[in-house]
């Protein structure tokens, strides 16, 4: 094989390492995902929107002098409200309709958020400098940019939070309840429609702080927000709803496919892998539920 | 009956005729005509898939972009090294003569029919197992793959486009060019439309209204559902790959990702026009996408910059208050015109339980 990759095994290492870390931070989005489908039962096509989103917010503060890291926490919250309203607006009305309508409606979302940003932010490619440096490892053949680890850390810190909230607070455990069966929460007294409008907020929360780790770790562009979303749809049906520990390993697993992939096909087919892995784990579904599938029990 | 038959006759003639002057009447809007008999077929055959067979594809888009690529690939290939072409403009190079631009883009729309149409049938097998949502994401993914991996490709141009033979210089004629194409798509319109008539009326469709109603319940009567799937599948990428190589031919450029699988536009629109129009009709994907082509025609330039956002914002608003679409809103208002026969006191017990 005449791969660079196989011939340098340090690039090996660099590749696991990056992988690992970038999909931690795709965990992330999608347990946002997760959480979504899981309690309000729609795909949300703009979750990748809402992340670049959140990006362009810690990226704004950046210009205006603050440092990008600060983002993690300013953008959450204003990625609550924008999802707050989102639900206000829009969602609430696809809840309990067909799934396809809930694609068909947050794929408009997207395309309205990506031309909103365009307008807002400019077309080009911008990062945050955060200045963090990078980390020789291996007598400097493995680089790691600081940025990276700073973002996996944060993102493990929020994930762990956040189970902590759901587990143990009121709004969380009201969640959990209409994730298990909305009537009978209704029926107990849980304001479900507040709690699809807290889920959707948290989600775009979630968002918000993957998109300001993505703003110093990688790159922001307006229309690059689909490859997040189809990379978090095909770790959660990879992991299951509701599985924290499958998302973080199904993640990781997604960033060290797309890390090689990069390597050995080569980086101008790297969002072409993503999309067709995401075929592939489909058509290997389907072809492993079809054995189970009964009629007529 | 032997009446409504004659008025459907006086209706179909009276809109061939239209069609075929139309070129002559508005002679300035050629090319939007052609867009126009395009956006039809690409509606009429996406509702195929998700309004008879209730499989919500946004994948139709690969077969369009499959078929402009192969037929500018064979057109120029038959005569020329493909390779050499694509590299460095090779149409300033490769000049074909006039003869060999028809039968090149004769044999490319023949090809162009019959490789999607094998593809379509191939991974018809692996994902039409998929149900719902999951079957809707998955061709979304299909899609931009494609767009993605043939921006990759040299051959084909890669990232820098490919551009279409140019219509042969030696007919002077202004306006053959777009005669030539209108003409061209008119008759993939008619085409498509006598096929999709022809469906209405069989056995075929009523298979595919019942694996949209409820697959399981068909597949227990005894329906082999994956192979109605596949062939349905299969018929509006034969169409889809010809409306693409004709597009490719107009639109003499091709790029991976903004002409050929273009799922930001080409493929929204398909899904967009058939809702708007109502799907699982006959019409409506037609009245659909005329609506829509002349409101996107109209406003497009008025509102520039805005546009996408204005189609979002339209996406938004048909999908959450008329997701039945035009005809389905007429079908409500006036079911008598649609055939069917509304019990009064039924209806009357309804409103009041309202």
């Amino acid at each position: 094989m005449d791969f660079l990759i196989f011939k340098a095994p340090m690039l090996m290492v660099q590749a696991s390492l990056d992988g690992i870390l970038l999909g931690i931070l795709f965990a992330l989005i999608a347990y946002g995902m997760a959480l979504q489908w899981g309690v309000m039962n729609i795909i949300n096509i703009a979750q990748g929107d809402l992340v670049i989103l959140g990006g362009y917010i810690a990226y704004t503060i950046y210009l205006w002098g603050i440092h990008p890291a600060w983002g993690v926490i300013i953008s959450p919250i204003i990625m609550f409200f924008v999802g707050w309203g989102l639900y206000k607006l829009v969602i609430n009305k696809v809840v309990d309709r067909d799934l396809f309508i809930s694609i068909l409606a947050t794929f408009g979302i997207a395309i309205v958020f990506q031309q909103l940003m365009n307008f807002i932010f400019g077309a080009d490619v911008v990062v945050a400098q955060s200045e963090y440096g990078t980390t020789m490892l291996f007598d400097n053949s493995v680089t790691l940019p600081n940025s990276k680890i700073f973002s996996a850390f944060i993102s493990v810190l929020y994930a762990i939070a956040l189970v902590i909230y759901m587990r143990k607070s009121k709004l969380g455990r009201a969640i959990r309840a209409t994730a298990q069966n909305a009537r009978a929460a209704k029926i107990l007294g849980v304001d479900t429609e507040k709690v699809y409008a807290a889920t959707f907020g948290i989600n775009a929360a979630l968002c918000g702080i993957a998109g300001a780790l993505i703003s110093i770790t990688l790159t922001l562009h307006p229309y690059v927000g689909l490859p997040y979303t189809v990379r978090s749809f095909m770790i959660v049906i990879v992991a299951g709803l509701g599985n924290l520990p499958a998302v973080a390993v199904s993640g990781m697993g997604l960033g060290l496919f797309e890390e090689f992939a990069d390597y050995i096909l080569g980086t101008e087919f790297r969002i072409g892998a993503v999309f067709l892995l995401l075929v592939l784990i489909l058509v290997y579904r389907r072809f492993k539920l079809s054995r189970k599938r009964e009629y007529l029990k | 009956m032997e009446k409504v038959k004659q008025k459907d006759l006086i209706l179909y003639s009276g809109l061939i005729i239209l069609g075929l002057a139309a070129p002559y009447l508005f002679s300035a809007f050629k090319v939007q005509l052609t867009y126009l008999c395009v956006l039809i077929v690409l509606a009429m055959t996406w509702n195929l898939q998700g309004g008879e067979m209730g499989y919500n594809t946004f994948g139709n888009i690969l077969f369009y972009g499959l078929g402009m690529y192969l037929t500018a690939s064979v057109q120029v290939g038959m005569f020329f090294p493909l390779a050499e072409w694509t590299e460095s403009g090779g149409e300033k190079t490769f000049v074909h003569t006039t003869a060999q631009y028809f039968q090149g883009i004769g044999v490319g729309l023949l090809v162009a029919a019959i490789i999607p149409t094998i593809i379509a049938g191939a991974i018809g097998y692996a994902i039409l197992g998929l149900r719902g949502h999951y079957f809707a994401i998955c061709t979304l993914g299909l899609g931009i793959a494609a767009g993605e991996i043939a921006g990759g490709i040299e051959i084909i141009g890669a990232g820098q486009g490919f551009t279409t033979p140019p219509f042969p210089a030696e007919i002077v004629d202004a306006e053959a060019r777009g005669k030539f194409f209108y003409f061209l798509s008119f008759a993939l319109l008619i085409g498509t439309f006598v096929f999709v008539k022809y469906i209405y009326g069989s056995r075929f469709r009523l298979i595919l209204n019942a694996i949209r109603d409820n697959e399981d319940k068909a597949e227990a009567m005894g329906i082999q559902t994956m192979k109605y799937k596949i062939v349905g599948w299969m018929c509006s990428a034969f169409f889809c790959g010809l409306a693409g190589g004709i597009m490719g031919g107009l639109i003499g450029y091709i790029d991976s990702t903004d002409v050929a699988f273009d799922g930001r536009e080409m493929g929204v629109f398909m899904v967009l026009m058939a809702i708007l129009g109502g799907k699982g009709t006959l019409w409506g994907p037609v009245i659909g996408a005329t609506l829509f082509h002349f409101f996107k025609e109209g406003l497009w330039t008025l509102i520039l910059g805005w546009q996408y956002v204005a189609l979002g914002v339209l996406i938004v608003v048909i999908v959450v208050y008329f997701p039945e679409g035009l005809m389905g809103w007429l079908r409500e208002k006036y079911p008598e015109r649609f055939g069917e026969v509304i019990d009064e006191k039924d209806r009357k017990a309804q409103v009041e339980l309202k």
